[in-house]
């Protein structure tokens, strides 16, 4: 779908901060707010704006920590919906934040948050690689974000700049 | 100690310090500043870049290069030139790498002037444009830009111009008014260079950061490569302040003059920067566009605020300065600026520190971050109501 100079300003704008405000959307892009609000519902209703969320760093809040693995899975491809059907049996589980398919080694990335390493083994072994159409999974633990869909976790946002300079 | 004829010389003497010092000696004091007062970017050089510099330095490249610069860079700059601004240099007689356009400005003036030469300086503009002349011995001539969205009228222009008349310097993307002169503009003020034989100092160096038009370079106006100087730099479009790099064009005898000057001078722009200024050229493109929508977006935010606190402001075509109007508020600049700073610290600078006609003005610079830019507008509505009438 085509979208509008604007338009696409808009969508750029709360990519990077969903919480701008409509008023301030419509003096950054110079349309009205309620051309703003137009906008928004348009992109909304196309699902291109699918949802307004936020990066958390879960790793500062003590007992939320968590894990995250990312798993490579090898899945023989079924004749007629290729790869859709197991992808969807895939990322129906709440476990999966991620399922992604891929080319070169394997098929389908999955990306799983869990409590502690031991809960994510147990959906990997119980209930990713029992499905049928799993070849194999190879699971490797995230030990530490640095930088998310973009943003860095301990940004150094120091203004080294003078006050006042010509 | 002092001699008893007095060691300065009189040209020194007799400049004025630059009003912005005053506002950074008040402002530099204090805690919880919102600064609109900055005069360059707020990213940090693109890491590309950044990397590209270090990896020179772990290369040992830390000696002097050639005089007018790594040919490599002049090269890259030649190519740069020509594929977003059209105009041709020969990057082997007619680019000069330099220490910012800052020492681009002074080794232009300094190549051309005879003592009392005149030339004309477009106000209100960048701090340096004036002192410099006077250090090179020749006459600045200020020549007030239009209140109206700050163009220039040819018909001042024509004015102002004398015998001894050699330059006109112009600045467009233009620093404190963010003005852009479009093409019809700048053929105005190429027919007056032309009829009364002038050259025209082309200060470029916000020519990467222009928001509705296009860009157009004095050197592209129909027979004016002969009779321009073009500077330009890195500071601003690619956030380099910090490494000091500029480039300095024109044709082969400008620039050998130039050289010369130059070479004597300051021998060589420094290395690293020049590797750093290279890789900015061939892969810091993608972030400068990042950097110029951003800024658009801001520009978009300060012009619409500031019209809404009643304060009157043009929507500027480049730079990242908007320069409202503090008329209404019966204060002149310099008791705005200051009082701003003092009851609500937020810091702008006086308009009239870049010229007569900047009196009524402040420049506020928007390399900010959002937030900052709509705290300094919060604490500016809050200064206004106090100080209403
Ligand atoms: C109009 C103008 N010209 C030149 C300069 C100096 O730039 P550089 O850092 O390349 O010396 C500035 C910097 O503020 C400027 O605003």
């Amino acid at each position: 779908m085509q979208l509008t100079d604007k338009e696409l300003e808009i969508v750029e704008i709360l990519e990077k901060d969903s919480r701008t405000s409509n008023e301030d959307l419509a003096a950054m892009t110079s349309l009205t707010v309620s051309e703003t609000e137009e906008v928004l519902k348009k992109l909304e209703d196309q699902k291109i704006i699918v949802r307004y969320t936020s990066i958390v760093d879960w790793s500062k809040i003590s007992g939320h920590e968590g894990v995250t693995a990312m798993i490579d899975v090898k899945v023989t491809p079924k004749r007629g919906v290729g790869f859709d059907e197991i992808a969807k049996r895939i990322y129906r589980f709440k476990e999966v934040k991620s399922v992604y398919l891929m080319s070169g080694a394997y098929d389908l990335s999955v990306i799983i948050e869990g409590q502690s390493m031991n809960e994510v083994a147990r959906f990997v072994s119980q209930k990713l690689s029992t499905l049928d159409s799993v070849i194999s999974t190879t699971t490797h633990f995230i030990l530490k974000k640095y930088k998310h869909d973009g943003t860095i976790f301990e940004p150094d946002e120091e203004d080294k700049r003078i006050v006042v300079s010509p | 100690m002092k001699t008893k004829k007095g060691y300065l010389s009189r040209t020194v003497n007799e400049l004025k310090p630059s009003g912005i010092r005053r506002f950074f000696d008040l402002a530099s004091g204090m805690e919880g500043v919102v600064s609109l007062g900055v005069g360059e970017p707020d990213f940090v050089t693109p890491w590309t870049v950044r990397e590209a510099a270090i990896l020179s330095l772990e290369e040992g490249y830390t000696s002097y290069t050639a005089n007018a610069g790594l040919l490599e860079l002049r090269e890259e700059i030649a190519t740069y030139l020509t594929k977003n601004f059209n105009v041709t240099y020969n990057p082997k007689s007619e680019i000069i790498v330099t220490v910012g356009a800052s020492q681009a400005i002074d080794i232009a003036l300094r190549s051309i002037l005879d003592p009392d030469d005149e030339v004309l300086v477009v106000e209100p503009c960048f701090v340096s444009y004036s002192p410099l002349v006077s250090l090179a011995g020749g006459t600045p001539i200020p020549v007030q830009a239009e209140a109206d969205g700050f163009k220039i009228s040819p018909d001042k222009l024509r004015a102002a111009i004398t015998p001894k008349t050699k330059a006109i310097m112009i600045c467009s993307p233009n620093n404190p008014t963010g003005t852009m002169l479009n093409r019809k503009e700048l053929e105005e003020i190429a027919a007056i260079a032309k009829e009364s034989d002038l050259l025209v100092i082309s200060d470029e160096i916000y020519a990467e950061l222009v928001y509705d038009e296009s860009y157009t370079s004095m050197a592209a106006i129909e027979g004016m490569k002969d009779r321009t100087i073009l500077i330009s730099g890195f500071s601003k479009g690619f956030a380099m302040t910090g490494w000091r790099l500029g480039f300095v064009c024109a044709p082969e005898e400008l620039s050998q003059a130039m050289l010369k000057v130059h070479q004597y001078a300051m021998m060589c722009a420094p290395t690293m920067a020049q590797y750093a200024g290279l890789e900015a050229l061939k892969n810091g493109n993608d972030e400068v566009d990042e950097m110029r929508k951003s800024y658009r977006r801001r520009r978009n935010y300060m012009v619409s605020s500031f019209n809404e606190l009643g304060l009157e402001c043009h929507s500027p075509g480049g730079a990242f300065y908007v320069f409202p109007s503090i008329k209404s508020t019966g204060l002149t600049s310099d008791q705005f600026a200051e009082q701003l700073l003092i009851e609500e610290k937020v810091a702008v600078v006086p308009g009239n520190v870049f010229g007569e006609s900047g009196e009524g003005y402040v420049r506020c610079s928007y390399a900010a971050s959002i937030e900052q830019l709509q705290e300094a507008i919060k604490r500016i509505r809050r200064f206004l109501k106090n100080h209403q009438k």
